[in-house]
């Protein structure tokens, strides 16, 4: 570490305490592949979400009530009474559903150029826990206005624990706190819902420690040979990731002032009841495909395994894509795949949307399918048999290597 | 090296049986404290003091239905009509996914009084809809036939007869 600080006061706290230099060495000597494109953005990004998160929320709570008699209220008072109560809800809502937008194209960025293989399977994994925590944060978050959509979005959702045999009935109980989706069950759920965004922070951390410990993977997949392949994060990245946030900023403003309700659900704005399912019962955009994947199963079991099971090979990635390149530039099979697997979860989330009747089963079906062909066969297939473009001796030589105008658009 | 615990003939040591008695305790006693904070999560002793609900039949016409709330839960009170009886009857169990004759699941053929959440998820199905004119889940497309079971989709059972009895003509006691 080159970090020999000037500043007695920074000289003093460093040797006791070398925060200021782990924050100096994480920002300044970090080498980082000199050839990221705006792919690398939604790292950030996300983080940038996570607080924004936090904030809002820490906000919320101080004007919420988690009680079934007045929580729906609460929620209008926030939009009606609270100064700014609107903005803060709304910055709430659109940035869970911005998050998950982030989120996915972060896993995709790292399903097209490989960066879940040796040695960033941990960062992998954890990434994909913060993936898991997230989800269950915003189902919770979801379930806390108490309208129609929070409660019988809440009561499948627990109900999939039923499926286990012989001790699902108990653990549904349990997760109820009574014999239906109830008070108790709200007053958890808030508990719970404040909770995992620190866990969250917690996870967070150990995924950059691992990306610190690993590097950055990079367009071409190739890891740095030498100094002319890298260039320090600051300032070069935080520029780049500053402009990255304006330009998603932007996104954001525009459905927050905009279309604030858009990415939401008409029927949240009845107070949940009981008796009465509304007609049509979808989750949040973000939860879709593995909705599409649970409906496609005509068996209660199969269809909770397999919806989790969606989740699970991803942790097997790794071991289950043979190439030993990671990039998809210098894969030409593996790319076409990632482009029809990319597909195949964007039909998966247009089917989830949809009623449960044909043609949409049918659709949901294959798409299903295809989704476990494509991890569990295809990948492994495609590793073992493919043949990869040659690659480049270094990160530096692929940069050079471009031509002028294609470099201008490659890096862009 | 310790001179103090002497090896026994088949190479247990004193020190072996205290390690692991020691861990052992500690597992049982972490065990036993973890316990309280799983099961504070259980229903508390308010919610378990269930209710029974009493529901009066009397306005409740052939053809129609009435849907009370016992524990929290919504409970189907249908007035069946002969075709609706005859129906369920005629049916083979054998091609049942869970085989119920009507018989076992109405005290008295005219009134079918079952619990309103679908074995699937537990949405509350639809009345008088579906493919065999019983009830219809519409969140994952359940059918149920005109006696509560499940004939077609991802429910794996008959909705729930709960225990009731009827206190006179005019008057069930559910739970
Ligand atoms: C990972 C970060 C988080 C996500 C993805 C998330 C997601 C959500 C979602 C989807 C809702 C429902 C919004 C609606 O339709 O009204 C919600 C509500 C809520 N969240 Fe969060 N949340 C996060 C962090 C937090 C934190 C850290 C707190 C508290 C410190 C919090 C407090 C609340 C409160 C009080 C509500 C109810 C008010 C409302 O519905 O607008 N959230 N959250
Ligand atoms: S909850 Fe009724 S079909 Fe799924």
């Amino acid at each position: 570490m080159s970090f020999e600080p000037k500043n007695p006061v920074v000289k003093w706290v460093d040797s006791r305490l070398p925060i200021i230099g782990m924050l100096h060495h994480a920002l300044n000597d970090y080498p980082t592949p000199k050839n990221l494109s705006y792919w690398w953005t939604f790292g950030s990004l996300a983080g940038v979400m996570l607080v924004v998160q936090i904030v809002t929320g820490i906000v919320l709570s101080m004007h919420y009530t988690a009680h079934v008699d007045m929580a729906f209220d609460s929620v209008e008072h926030i939009m009606r009474d609270v100064n700014y109560g609107w903005l803060m809800r709304y910055m709430h809502a659109n940035g869970a559903s911005m998050f998950f937008v982030v989120v996915y194209l972060h896993i995709f960025r790292g399903l097209y150029y490989g960066s879940y293989k040796a040695p960033r399977e941990l960062l992998w994994w954890l990434g994909l826990v913060i993936f898991l925590l997230m989800m269950a944060t915003a189902f919770m978050g979801y379930v806390l206005p108490w309208g129609q959509m929070s409660f019988w979005g809440a009561t499948v959702i627990t109900n999939l624990f039923g499926a286990i045999p012989i001790v699902g009935e108990s653990i549904v109980t349990w997760l109820w706190g009574g014999f239906s989706v109830d008070n108790p069950t709200l007053n958890r759920f808030f508990s719970l819902h404040y909770l995992l965004p620190f866990v969250i922070v917690g996870v967070v951390i150990l995924h950059i420690w691992a990306l610190h410990t690993v590097g950055s993977n990079n367009p071409t997949g190739i890891e740095i040979k030498d100094k002319q392949d890298s260039i320090p994060f600051h300032p070069y990245y935080t520029v780049k990731d500053l402009f990255g946030l304006g330009v998603f900023l932007i996104i954001f403003c525009a459905f927050l002032f905009y279309a604030p309700n858009y990415l939401g659900h008409p029927d949240n704005y009845i107070p949940a009841n009981p008796l009465v399912t509304p007609a049509h019962i979808v989750p949040e955009w973000y939860f879709l495909p593995f909705y599409a994947i649970l409906r496609a199963v005509p068996d209660k079991l199969g269809g909770v395994m397999l919806m989790f099971g969606a989740i699970a090979v991803l942790f097997a990635l790794p071991w289950l894509d043979k190439s030993r390149v990671r990039s998809a530039r210098y894969r030409p099979i593996y790319k076409q795949l990632f482009w029809i697997f990319l597909l195949d979860c964007i039909v998966l989330t247009y089917v989830g949307g949809k009623p449960a009747e044909e043609p949409f089963i049918l659709i949901g079906r294959i798409a299903t399918v295809y989704y476990f062909v494509h991890i569990l066969i295809l990948l492994p297939l495609v590793g073992l048999y493919e043949k990869h473009k040659p690659l480049p001796s270094s990160i530096s030589e692929a940069v050079l290597d471009e031509k002028p105008s294609a470099k201008e658009a490659g890096n862009a | 090296m310790t001179t103090t615990t002497p090896v026994e003939e088949d190479g247990v040591k004193r020190r072996d049986f205290l390690y692991i008695a020691t861990g052992g305790i500690g597992a049982v006693g972490t065990a036993m404290a973890i316990w309280p904070f799983v099961d504070q999560m259980n229903p508390s002793a308010d919610v378990l003091a269930l209710s029974s609900t009493e529901v009066d039949l009397g306005a409740i016409e052939v053809g129609s239905e009435i849907t009370a709330v016992w524990q929290g839960k919504p409970v189907f009170i249908r007035h069946r009509t002969a075709d609706e009886i005859k129906a369920a009857n005629s049916v083979d169990l054998e091609t049942l996914p869970d085989p119920q004759a009507d018989t076992d699941r109405a005290v008295k053929p005219e009134w079918l009084i079952m619990v309103g959440v679908c074995t699937h998820l537990g949405c509350v199905p639809l009345k008088e809809s579906g493919d065999f004119n019983g009830w219809f889940c519409p969140c994952h497309g359940s059918h149920y036939d005109t006696s509560g079971r499940i004939r077609k989709g991802p429910a794996p059972l008959n909705l729930a007869v709960p225990p009731y009895s009827f206190i006179d003509d005019k008057t069930v006691k559910i739970g």
